[in-house]
């Protein structure tokens, strides 16, 4: 009798592309016209069609690996039959590579949008006009809490934990609108599993699940929770900045940036509220920040004050003004030439150190994507160890740390595919460093205090200067 | 011994005999038994009374549910644990439910009750849950059960029941929309809960419901402008997007005044004039005269939403700075637009997805606005390591950005780019290169030429784009170009790409005059491989063969035939329909001819060159950020950002019972600026001296005492009346000296505050969790507001009737002198006015020496210039001081005063070149050459409105920055005092109609 009424109110329509969903997004539709009737005046017809397709934000969200297996799916509404998967497939092998899959990816129905990380396309299916940003800011921040939660977000990783994941999921988005997606507060919902939980859950019974509202959600600061207790307290700031650069064939900088961020790792008792203040607050020029910043004490006084998260979380990023010049602290000195008779190429790089404060440059690592036409390479490195992989025609160095007296060089030959013409490109030469006590744009912490709390907690700050996106074109 | 062989042919061929454990249950024979195993195990789990067998059991089952396998069959044995006290099971069965229960509608039902007594527990979040899952099991039956639920849930005590509850309305309505009106009620109660952590959500709600019910905003307009900077990421996204709609509709464009400022000046002018005719003191004609003429003033709404948006800049999160950024493109005036791009370009360095994304934003915009990305050209360029995608979006901007000036690097740039590996990435340069030719003239030819170099590339695609691209390019100027035709002819031979085969020979057809003897050659070539060419190729063989017969008949009549008859058999029928009718036109037959004695026009006319143009030039009538404008196509659900409205809806809707700190709107402080005026006329025409001043100065420091009491000064406001009557008197005599003073006690003023708070700060924020709020003006606003709202109700009612309290006074007064000619004075937001003012720099100290500090000048009547966000730490505000201007008696004299906010010394300021409506002219105040940080100053300058309530619009200028700034006058403050005996008054009065 009961199912008899619903399913008269729910006439199947079956024969949908995407069954189910096919018909949820359909059944409006034939009440749109009884709607309309009691609708007050100055509902438009355009209004009318609008709540026809009254629908959440983020429908369902599939996890595919590379290689195209669904491992997971979750659904925030109605089902979406997997099949919808197909058209991102599909858009998948058209774009040959994974990071070249488009974001946005339209279907007759539903709109897939996805993000690409640790190998793991995260599709979010959608059917609605909804901010692609929205859904895109929002996949990544599940990709996050993923890696807090577990370490590592990895397919293994996830299926192992596939409970966690769900519950975590499940708080995350309500009706596929975002709920709770501070980690901190998801932490007090569902505990992150260890091992040593894990022992005493199967013993006393416990659960992972909090059975109260977290603290944060309600106070004003929700990125912390209240009652937090250490033995050390300590508050140690990270500043690390990247060099982005194009250095062109001649070695003069076409375009130089320093971003960089502070990152933090907070573990203070209680409420302690901070304020960082810098020696040379101007150089900032452009900053994001961690929502805990107050930013009208940064607008007038150009201070730090907040009260932080516990544990890790990035404070700050921020972009150094361009007027500045930016030192480009190594220089690469390339000979990388074909000829169009032999099928031998010479290849030659050499690293060395320019404006380094006198810090020494370690980590170093060189990599180059190789022309098609690059069979083999035999090189001689001075220093560290190099590949060649004859597949994706990639060359990696890893050189290591930069001796100025004795600079690393990689020298030798290549060989072409004989009797092709020599490749008009010449490859381009990624580089990969650390300067370890540097801050490359001079900014300086001056000082860090603590209010609000009366212990004195251990305070750190390093820096370091990176490089980012910093390639030589030859 | 009877049951064996039952048993045994119960169980069939499929499961072999000796299996036991079936033999109990004959049910579970056949094919699926194993599945039936397996579930049958989980359901003797969820059976017993052990929580961890359970528990272990529901972690399977959702294992199942991740997997996408079906799980369906185990309902009623999990619905059963719907009550379970161990809160993980309870979780996973709601997990099951929420999956299931649409499927098996009534065994679901058998839930409810639970979720009905979890409605009424003590713990929010169990009630906040029970609300969650009784909301999302989509059963229609339950309908009337969960309205009721979100009903007692929206007036729930603890905010985050009411925030589930503004997530079950959605839920709701798409079960049946037939609840909308009652829905719609829970929406607009819920739309006035002040905390943050409904905002979001309830918006979210308005906006799948009833976003056409615009009118519930009105009122929550403010307030959710100023809670917005505390609302969480993902509210903040939807509140922006909600707003720009609104603001849309409600507020007139701040654009429209640049476009119609040329017309405006001369019916300003006449204006004037007007004005002047009636005489001064006529009220009535100048404010008739006003809405006529309507000079564009942004609401200070509008403002308000500007400038609560912009610190959301700042976010860590892509989306609001997105939101923020088509806020800023679609709402705010183009001077202010410039803002955004530096965060945009932040973005950059985010995730390749996001990059996607705001990256085709960027590319419209920079059609638009080229200027606002210029400066972050080189952000632009393109790594060899970005994802193919990003290449050709990033393209697209750097395309859009080229201009005269940065052409030479841009096109160094492209260089570098054609020798790429990716070659769609390179095909794509070359469109752009041709896209930048047509577009710069300089750098046709260097264009031109580089890409013929191009035509010897070993790359077959690269020459083919060429091709195409130079076909464009010649068609603009044809003559000067007969040897890149040839060149091109020769490529015939060797390229393949069909697109480029038929730009060739379209080419060659156009501009056979230049190539005379070529052409025909190309012509007998193509014959031979006519069948097997392409259909594009083809048609544009016909085409060449058409045109060369029209030209060079002698040599190319039976080619021409030859084609036309091949073609005349082609598979395709297109060619055969092309072909037939190029042969009717071109051959003239016995009876025809009409046509074909045209033919020569008709194959020969000269075409326009094409405008290549970026494929994102007419994205912008999508909304900036939206799903659609990504996809450039309507995306279901897209609501199109309304046009600007031609008159601008009441503001008045959006005041509330409680006081507002933004500024009025224009025509309430037109009034507050009259009664001044008459008060001043009045006090002069007193039969002694010494009374003179009094009128004024008290209705003056009342005025301001008025505003003041907003910020819990009142009570001290009356003893301080002696001292500013004093300083009052004081200024009338020597204003420059007392200004000066007035500036100091400012100052010292200034200083205390930052004191007052860090002290505020330390000893609160520790404690409790208030602190937040500590630091946002508008948060420590809406806590003021919070604070005495009674008191606040009685001032500032709707209709015009009643003035607050504070203001009544000193209406009162002025009342005694004119009784007849008061104006109603509309409802004072005048108060708000100053209010703002003070709360912008001040906070609530309640030190006693704050208001005896109060420079006369510094109270009422302040109106910003310049906020000090906007300015990098210059705030600047003004005042009319309401006396004659030194040098000039046109000049209406206008303090401005600065104060320097930031931690560095702001220098050399000084006013920089005006642009003026005609008649206007502005007396310069001396350059001002540093003001320390957290120093103010006061100077004086001199304007002639030429009666006019045009803007001033000027520079401000320090040393390294300008702003744009604008005053414009309340029609108040252009009137010179005038002498009157009450009879004359009387008499002027009379002349007057229309009361």
């Amino acid at each position: 009798m009961l199912r008899g009424d619903a399913r008269g109110r729910v006439p199947d329509w079956g024969g949908g592309h995407s069954g189910r969903s096919g018909r949820r997004r359909r059944r409006p539709c034939c009440r749109g016209d009884a709607g309309l009737s009691i609708c007050r005046g100055f509902q438009t017809e355009k209004d009318s069609l609008r709540s026809l397709t009254v629908s959440t934000m983020i429908h369902s969200l599939f996890l595919i690996n590379s290689s195209g297996d669904i491992f997971l799916e979750k659904h925030w509404k109605s089902v979406v039959s997997r099949s919808v998967c197909d058209y991102f497939f599909e858009a998948q092998e058209r774009a040959t590579e994974a990071e070249n899959v488009p974001p946005v990816i339209p279907t007759p129905h539903h709109y897939l949008l996805s993000v690409y990380r640790h190998k793991i396309f995260f599709v979010a299916v959608i059917q609605t006009e909804v901010p692609p940003l929205f859904v895109i800011e929002f996949l990544h921040r599940v990709v996050d809490t993923f890696q807090d939660y577990f370490g590592v977000c990895s397919e293994p990783v996830i299926k192992d934990n596939v409970v966690v994941v769900y519950e975590v999921l499940e708080e995350m988005l309500d009706n596929g609108f975002p709920l709770a997606t501070e980690s901190n507060i998801l932490k007090e919902l569902i505990k992150p599993p260890t091992i040593l939980r894990t022992v005493v859950n199967t013993i006393t019974g416990s659960t992972n699940v909090g059975d109260q509202l977290p603290t944060g959600q309600l106070s004003v600061v929700p990125w912390r929770r209240t009652g937090v207790k250490y033995t050390n307290n300590e508050a140690y700031f990270d500043v690390i900045e990247e060099i982005d650069a194009i250095i062109d064939k001649s070695g003069s900088t076409i375009t130089a940036e320093i971003q960089g961020v502070i990152d933090a790792c907070v573990k203070l008792t209680g409420m302690p509220d901070l304020t960082l203040s810098f020696m040379n607050p101007r150089l900032l020029d452009d900053v994001s920040f961690h929502p805990c910043v107050r930013f009208k004490r940064w607008e007038s006084e150009r201070i730090l004050s907040f009260i932080p998260p516990d544990g890790n979380f990035r404070l700050l990023s921020y972009h150094v003004s361009a007027q500045n010049l930016v030192a480009i602290p190594v220089y690469v000195k390339h000979n990388i030439s074909f000829r169009d008779s032999s099928s031998l190429g010479r290849f030659e790089i050499t690293v060395g150190p320019k404006q380094t404060m006198g810090k020494t440059i370690e980590g170093v690592t060189v990599t180059s994507q190789m022309p098609r036409g690059v069979l083999n390479m035999s090189l001689t490195p001075s220093q560290g160890t190099h590949t060649f992989d004859p597949v994706t025609k990639m060359l990696s160095w890893d050189v290591g740390k930069i001796n100025p007296q004795k600079l690393p060089s990689l020298k030798g030959t290549m060989s072409l595919q004989a009797g092709a013409s020599k490749p008009d490109e010449n490859p381009t030469i990624n580089l990969q460093f650390k300067i370890q006590q540097l801050a490359i744009s001079g900014l300086k912490v001056n000082r860090l205090d603590m209010y609000g709390e009366k212990y004195k907690p251990f305070k750190g700050i390093k820096y370091m200067t990176k490089a980012g996106k910093f390639q030589v074109r030859t | 011994m009877s049951a064996a062989p039952a048993y045994n042919e119960d169980k069939g061929g499929s499961a072999g005999p000796g299996e036991p454990e079936y033999g109990h249950d004959p049910a579970s024979g056949g094919i699926f038994s194993s599945d039936y195993k397996r579930h049958d195990d989980l359901k003797a789990m969820l059976d017993t009374n052990k929580d961890s067998l359970k528990l272990e059991a529901m972690k399977r089952i959702v294992a199942m549910i991740a997997r996408g396998k079906n799980a369906s069959d185990l309902f009623p044995a999990v619905v059963k644990n719907v009550a379970c006290k161990n809160i993980e099971v309870k979780k996973l069965v709601y997990v099951y439910l929420v999956r299931y229960a649409e499927e098996q509608q009534d065994l679901a039902l058998l839930s409810i009750s639970t979720f009905q007594r979890g409605l009424k527990d003590p713990n929010q979040l169990i009630r906040a849950s029970a609300l969650r899952v009784l909301s999302s099991i989509r059963v229609p039956i339950i309908v009337p059960i969960m309205m009721l639920a979100i009903k007692e849930a929206a007036s729930d005590m603890s905010p985050y029941v009411r925030k589930t509850a503004a997530h079950a309305i959605p839920k709701l309505y798409s079960l049946d929309s037939d609840q909308k009106d009652q829905l719609i009620e829970v929406i607009e109660k819920l739309l006035a809960d002040k905390t943050t952590l409904v905002a979001g959500s309830v918006v979210m709600a308005f906006e799948e419901v009833c976003p056409e019910r615009i009118d519930l905003i009105h009122k929550n307009y403010r307030k959710l402008c100023n809670l917005l900077i505390d609302v969480e990421e993902w509210g903040q996204v939807v509140i922006i997007s909600m707003l720009t709609r609104y603001a849309r509709t409600q507020f007139l464009s701040p654009t429209q005044n640049e476009s119609l400022l040329e017309e405006n000046s001369e019916k300003a002018f006449y204006g004037s004039e007007e004005d002047e005719a009636k005489g001064p003191g006529s009220e009535e004609a100048a404010s008739t005269a006003l809405p006529a003429r309507k000079p564009y003033v942004m609401d200070p709404d509008h403002r308000l939403l500007l400038r609560n948006t912009k610190p959301l800049l700042q976010s860590r999160s892509a989306a609001v700075v997105m939101a923020v950024a088509q806020l800023y493109f679609h709402l705010a005036p183009k001077a202010e637009v410039g803002v955004i791009a530096k965060a945009l370009v932040r973005l950059l360095r985010s995730h390749s997805e996001v990059q996607y994304v705001v990256l085709q934003n960027v590319a419209t915009m920079s059609i638009k606005r080229r200027g606002m990305f210029e400066p972050y050209l080189k952000s632009f360029y393109i790594r060899s390591t970005d994802p193919t995608q990003i290449k050709i979006l990033k393209l697209e901007v750097l395309t859009n950005l080229a201009n005269e000036t940065n052409i030479p690097t841009v096109l160094r740039e492209f260089q570098t780019y054609i020798r790429s590996m990716d070659k769609d990435f390179v095909a794509a340069t070359i469109q752009a290169i041709g896209r930048c030719a047509t577009n710069i003239g300089r750098v046709r030819d260097t264009c031109l030429n580089g890409l013929v170099q191009l035509l010897s590339n070993r790359d077959e695609l690269v020459v083919a784009e060429s091709v195409v691209v130079i076909k464009k390019l010649l068609q603009m100027q044809p003559a000067q170009h007969g040897e890149i035709i040839k060149h091109l002819a020769k490529l015939t031979d060797n390229i393949q790409v069909p697109m480029a085969r038929a730009s060739i020979l379209w080419l060659i057809g156009e501009y056979c005059e230049h190539v005379p003897r070529i052409a025909p050659d190309v012509l007998r070539k193509m014959a031979k491989s006519f069948t097997a060419e392409e259909d594009i190729v083809k048609l544009q063989v016909i085409n060449l063969a058409a045109k060369l017969y029209l030209t060079n008949s002698k040599q190319t009549k039976l080619l021409t035939q030859y084609v036309l008859s091949l073609a005349k058999y082609d598979q395709n029928y297109d060619i055969r329909d092309r072909a037939r009718f190029t042969r009717q036109l071109i051959v003239p037959s016995e009876q025809g001819g009409a046509l074909s004695r045209h033919a020569k026009k008709l194959f020969l006319a000269p075409k326009p060159a094409p405008v290549l143009e970026s494929s994102f030039k007419d994205r912008d009538h999508f909304q900036l950020g939206s799903l659609s404008h990504l996809l450039n196509a309507k995306a279901t659900g897209y609501q199109e950002l309304p046009d600007w409205p031609e008159e601008a809806p009441d503001p008045s809707v959006r005041n509330v019972e409680v006081p507002e700190w933004t500024k009025c709107s224009n025509r309430e402080k037109r009034k507050e600026k009259e009664k001044p005026f008459y008060s001043d006329s009045e006090g002069e025409s007193g039969p002694t001296e010494s009374a003179d001043s009094d009128p004024e100065s008290e209705s003056e420091s009342e005025s301001k005492s008025s505003s003041e009491s907003g910020s819990g000064e009142s009570s001290s406001e009356s003893d301080n009346e002696d001292q500013e009557e004093d300083e009052e008197k004081g200024r009338s005599s020597e204003s420059e000296q007392s200004e000066e003073e007035g500036k100091k006690k400012k100052m010292k003023k200034r200083k205390k505050v930052p004191e007052g708070q860090e002290g505020g700060l330390s000893s609160d924020e520790g404690s409790d969790s208030s602190s937040s709020s500590s630091e946002s003006e508008m948060t420590s606003e809406t806590e003021e507001e919070q604070v005495e709202p009674a008191s606040w109700r009685k001032k500032t009612p709707p209709s015009s009737k009643s003035a607050p309290a504070a203001k009544e006074v000193s209406l009162l007064d002025l009342e005694d002198f004119t009784p007849a000619s008061v104006q109603p004075v509309s409802p004072p937001t005048v108060v708000s006015t100053s209010l703002a003012a003070d709360l912008e720099g001040l906070t609530l100290t309640d030190s006693p020496l704050v208001p005896s500090l109060l420079s006369p000048v510094s109270g009422a009547g302040r109106q910003e210039l310049l906020h000090r966000v906007a300015g990098e730490g210059l705030a600047v505000d003004y005042t009319f001081s309401r006396q004659p201007f030194s040098g000039d008696p046109h000049m209406v004299s206008v303090h401005i005063h600065f104060s320097n906010s930031s931690d560095t010394p702001i220098k050399a300021l000084h006013l920089g070149t005006p642009k003026l409506p005609p008649g206007i002219s502005i007396q310069e105040f001396p350059e001002i050459e540093s003001l320390a940080p957290g120093e103010s100053a006061t100077v004086v300058m001199g304007i002639n409105f030429c009666d006019s309530t045009q803007a001033a619009n000027f520079q401000l200028c320090t040393q390294t920055r300008q702003f744009y700034v604008s005053i414009q006058p309340p029609v108040g403050e252009l009137m010179a005092p005038v002498f009157l005996s009450e009879n004359e008054f009387k008499k002027e009065q009379g002349l007057q109609g229309g009361r």
